[in-house]
């Protein structure tokens, strides 16, 4: 009943959100004053050619970065204003990511992989790897829990990422082009994958991708241009999976 | 917090076990090459300690001429058998006196020969020097006296010219001299100078006199003091007594010498205490190159690293976590290292010990020394570089190929 009267407040909000590089004459304007918001269950991709200023934007919302000016609101909290500490505990309870480049560590295995945010948050050892092998199972990689990065090919490398990124269960999840070194049909997988984990489980999802396929799977584009958001537009006809 | 660390830095040990061992290899080798050297050096000094002991604590020596710096002497007259009579008539508190005169003889026996030192003297000898039997007997004071054809040979020249046969009551010939062998000597070993203590033959004096040297010189005077008795005074006693025999107006100088056990023990051990100082300098620096290594594994493990380290941020590490864990890492192999570098340092010294003759001597303070050296280096030099990781902003380590 609430739900229809109060106005949702949005998960992730930009109010004219400036981020400047460098100084004086090398001084370079990647975000010109953003303002967006994202609300809890979206699923939003960030397109855009490079230079355009998605990358930095992705960077703040993941609370890697601050604001040069303008404000940054994760649930209502000013990100801008909180140490790196602070930063980086809002990273372990709330967020998780996934790279182009995967980003795993070398030499560990799956499991362990899965494990390394439950371990920076503390969670028993027991604890800690049913919900690891519970992550390996969502993205269909239970036999592969012992095997290295080295041992497993690009498409599952992506799933035991996308595995860390959820096992901690966090609002919300972002993918900085997460197929781009992936064939079509890992692709699809990948796209399956978190496409599930937004409706089932609804987290939150911004998704950085310059293949207008991918994005075919967002329910809601948003379009950058010279720093600034140059189109931002439902898509009714997103792909259901 | 520390018990994540604990979990995430053997983690990483246990994955990286070529870049752990490189870690530690510095350690190993610092911390075992300095406890080797030391542990030596101890034994060593211990030994000349030891060896000088065995020469007879309460001796001095009277020698002829004038010590003009290490093993010169200025000529002089030599002494007379007279000259040891009036030493133990005049001066109190001496155990005995034995005159020596000394060259070097081939010794012959069947076909051998070997070319040794032959020691003329009295009885007293034997316990003056601290020589004891092995077998047969020593000169009697009878057979001292009239100058009788009999010897007593040191280990070494029995071995040589006899290999296993017993040698007593065989005839060796020194010179135009063929006598007895009636006793054999226990072995001394080597002197703390290097020189075989067992390669000796002694005959009484008189014998060495008349049929050997064709002179009566006695090149030496051995004077061993009764326990308790103040060897300094007795230094003063025989220069007294010396230069009055020898004729010395008090503006000379004296033309014989006379030495203390007491000092060259002191100045042995002054000796072989520089050369500790020296190993120990040697495995110092050994364990300085093995803290670069250290520091150096360090830095390119951090660098080599950066990704993980931003991988690890990007997911939520604090940065006292990376440091932490980082730190963790660090004394663990450094401690590790250290310890081994102790297990093998001890092994070293055993085995080296043995094989140099020296005696193993363990030297608990220099072992802590060294582990604590190392695993500060480790911690002090994990540090840094823990540091520079754990500051790194996450973005850029991401980046980091």
């Amino acid at each position: 009943m609430s739900d229809l009267t109060e106005p949702v407040t949005p998960l992730l909000e930009l109010r004219g959100v400036t981020k400047i590089y460098g100084s004086g004459d090398a001084e370079m304007k990647a975000l010109a004053g953003v303002n967006l918001s994202i609300y809890p269950g979206e699923f939003v991709a960030v397109m855009g050619a490079s230079g355009s200023g998605k990358s930095t934007c992705m960077n703040i919302l993941g609370c890697l970065d601050t604001p040069s000016a303008g404000h940054y609101l994760f649930q209502g909290i000013d990100v801008g204003a909180l140490s790196r500490n602070q930063r980086a505990l809002l990273r372990r309870h709330y967020l998780g990511f996934v790279f182009q480049g995967f980003n795993l560590l070398n030499r560990t295995s799956a499991l362990e992989n899965v494990e390394l945010p439950l371990i920076y948050r503390g969670t028993a050892a027991e604890t800690r790897h049913r919900l690891a092998r519970e992550a390996l199972q969502a993205v269909g990689l239970s036999d592969r829990e012992g095997h290295t990065p080295g041992e497993l090919s690009g498409g599952q490398q992506q799933r035991v990422a996308i595995a860390r990124a959820i096992v901690t269960g966090p609002k919300l999840l972002l993918a900085d082009e997460p197929t781009g070194n992936l064939d079509s049909a890992r692709s699809l997988e990948i796209m399956a994958l978190l496409t599930a984990f937004n409706r089932d489980k609804g987290i939150t999802v911004v998704m950085v991708t310059h293949e207008p396929d991918m994005a075919a799977y967002a329910r809601r584009v948003v379009l950058f241009k010279d720093g600034l958001i140059a189109n931002d537009q439902p898509q009714a006809g997103a792909i259901p999976c | 917090m520390l018990g994540n660390a604990f979990v995430l830095a053997l983690r990483e040990l246990r994955r990286n076990v070529m870049r752990s061992i490189l870690t530690m290899l510095g350690i190993i080798i610092g911390v075992s090459a300095v406890i080797t050297l030391v542990t030596l050096g101890g034994g060593a000094t211990q030994q000349v300690t030891e060896q000088i002991a065995s020469l007879g604590s309460n001796l001095l020596m009277v020698t002829v001429g004038k010590r003009m710096g290490p093993g010169q002497t200025s000529g002089a007259a030599a002494f007379k058998v007279a000259d040891a009579e009036a030493i133990m008539r005049e001066i109190p508190g001496l155990a005995a006196v034995a005159p020596v005169a000394m060259g070097s003889t081939t010794a012959i026996y069947a076909n051998e020969n070997w070319s040794t030192n032959v020691t003329g003297s009295t009885e007293a000898f034997f316990p003056v020097s601290n020589q004891q039997l092995g077998l047969g007997r020593l000169f009697s004071s009878s057979e001292a006296r009239v100058g009788s054809a009999v010897c007593v040979l040191g280990q070494t020249v029995a071995t040589k010219l006899f290999g296993a046969q017993n040698p007593l009551n065989n005839r060796i010939r020194l010179r135009k001299l063929s006598c007895v062998v009636i006793g054999l000597l226990k072995s001394k070993g080597q002197s703390s100078m290097g020189s075989d203590q067992d390669d000796l033959i002694v005959v009484p004096l008189r014998t060495y006199q008349r049929r050997i040297a064709g002179n009566q010189e006695v090149n030496m005077i051995k004077v061993s003091v009764n326990d308790g008795v103040d060897t300094e005074l007795v230094k003063s006693d025989l220069e007294r007594v010396m230069r009055s025999r020898r004729h010395l107006a008090a503006n000379e100088d004296n033309n014989f010498t006379v030495l203390d056990m007491k000092e060259i023990a002191a100045m042995l051990s002054t000796t072989t205490r520089t050369m500790t100082s020296l190993l120990s300098a040697v495995g110092a620096v050994s364990l300085l190159v093995g803290g670069i290594g250290i520091m150096n594994i360090m830095l390119v493990s951090v660098t080599e690293r950066t990704r993980e380290i931003g991988i690890r941020l990007a997911i939520g590490a604090l940065e006292r976590e990376v440091l932490l864990q980082f730190l963790v890492e660090a004394v663990v192999l450094s401690s590790l290292g250290g310890l081994i570098g102790i297990a093998l340092a001890l092994v070293g010294s055993v085995a080296l010990s043995g094989l140099l003759e020296v005696p193993f001597v363990f030297q608990a303070d220099i072992v802590l020394v060294a582990f604590l050296f190392s695993a500060s280096v480790g911690v002090v030099f994990g540090y840094f570089p823990a540091r520079k990781a754990a500051q790194l902003d996450p973005i850029d380590a991401l980046r980091h190929e």
